[in-house]
């Protein structure tokens, strides 16, 4: 009996400290914030500026590329025989209108891919700058946030300087072009936001990705062509 | 000896949820003491705050001044590796050049419910003296172009005005290359 008294007041001890100890932790996470200090390497200036690229306009035509999915798998554009068109999305794993934009992303796959506009996700980041935007990261990333496309790795941060993606997320909304003669080819046709409110999907009024596919899918001219979204800088 | 550990175990756990409710408490105080006074100066870090504006009482209050002063305006963020890293750079150029008529606003797009838990921490932790507001806007695709057309939204991002000069930079700086800008304002 004597020895069970005190295996509970051990027990209890332990429990103690345990308590305490996570309080304590989530007042030491709560301060861990970047220090100013810090040696961050990243040196972030915008492609553009260095490679003296623009990127892309409305109406150019895109490139393909040749980049590895998170299952391993190589993916090209032109892989996609049967799509209509693309929505190539620039994003990551890190940054947090990347993380407020998954479950709309994931959504607008759902909802597109039927209809023949797949999501291409391609991840610009180069993980010795953001080593959390890391190949190994992507793929924890894609299962956790349930991706249904592919999540690409620009391993050699040059798809995103082609397109002119200078931030994450950044979205480019391709249609394959079905005149003679020019099969394959993708053309530019919206570039910019998801919609009006990245923080808050619920508070969203315009669909600006979302209506100019429907407006391609009703054969009609997109409305809305260009947007500006708040992203994080590509960290090359 | 059991009732007397539950009690100890209550305790426990009312202090450490008591800590999370007072610095609750003292956000909300915060935003009743920003309302009342839209530009606290140089201030004691222990009080520290950090108001919160659209876009409309940004421009309004920042980005209209007409007077001899130049005024660096940087948008950033605590999670925005590059902007922290140039943060010393506008830190410095205030100390450097604090007898011409420089003055550094630091524009937060951290998430609103990110004030207290983050961006003061920052702001104490760091030890930053410049004015730092919150820009709660949601609706980017509004305002980014009337910062600048220029601007694609990839933070860090700085305007320099003096009156009616006006440059837009979309990139990182070194305090070498702020002091330049700057002295094209001089």
């Amino acid at each position: 009996m004597k020895t069970r008294k005190i295996l509970s007041g051990l027990a209890f001890v332990v429990f103690a400290i345990t308590v305490f100890a996570s309080c304590k932790n989530e007042q030491k996470k709560s301060s861990e914030e970047v220090a100013i200090n810090e040696d961050v390497e990243a040196n972030s200036t915008i492609a553009n500026l260095e490679t003296g690229a623009v990127g892309y306009k409305i109406g150019d035509e895109a490139t393909d590329f040749k980049l590895k999915d998170v299952s391993g798998k190589m993916v090209s554009l032109s892989d996609y025989k049967d799509a209509k068109g693309f929505i190539v999305i620039f994003t990551c794993n890190t940054c947090p209108f990347a993380v407020a934009s998954e479950e709309r992303i994931v959504a607008l796959d759902k909802e597109f891919k039927p209809k023949g506009y797949p999501v291409i996700a391609i991840n610009p980041n180069n993980p010795e700058v953001q080593e959390d935007d890391s190949y190994e990261l992507m793929q924890a990333k894609a299962k956790e946030a349930g991706f249904t496309f592919p999540y690409l790795y620009d391993d050699s941060q040059t798809v995103y300087a082609k397109y002119g993606a200078a931030k994450t997320p950044h979205v480019y909304l391709l249609q394959k072009d079905a005149s003679a003669g020019s099969a394959g080819k993708n053309i530019v046709k919206y570039i910019g936001a998801i919609d009006d409110n990245v923080r808050n999907a619920s508070a969203v009024k315009e669909q600006f990705l979302a209506n100019a596919v429907n407006e391609l899918l009703e054969g009609k001219e997109i409305s809305v062509k260009e947007t500006k979204a708040i992203g994080c800088s590509v960290k090359q | 000896m059991k009732l007397l550990s539950v009690f100890l175990f209550f305790i426990m756990l009312q202090s450490c949820s008591d800590k999370k409710s007072e610095t609750k408490a003292s956000g909300i105080t915060s935003e009743v003491a920003m309302k009342e006074n839209l530009q606290i100066e140089k201030e004691n870090f222990d009080t520290k705050r950090v108001v919160s504006l659209n876009f409309e009482e940004l421009e309004k209050n920042y980005f209209q001044k007409k007077n001899d002063s130049i005024y660096i305006i940087n948008f950033w963020a605590t999670w925005c590796k590059p902007c922290v890293k140039e943060l010393p750079a506008f830190e410095k150029l205030t100390l450097n050049f604090s007898d011409k008529k420089v003055k550094v606003l630091l524009v937060s797009l951290d998430f609103p419910d990110k004030i207290d838990s983050q961006v003061i921490p920052f702001i104490k932790k760091n030890k930053i003296n410049s004015e730092v507001v919150l820009l709660d806007d949601p609706d980017a695709n509004s305002w980014i172009p009337k910062v600048s057309e220029e601007w694609s939204g990839a933070i860090p991002a700085t305007v320099i005005y003096k009156n009616d000069n006006r440059k837009f930079y979309e990139q990182s700086f070194t305090f070498e290359e702020l002091e330049t800008e700057l002295k094209k304002f001089l």
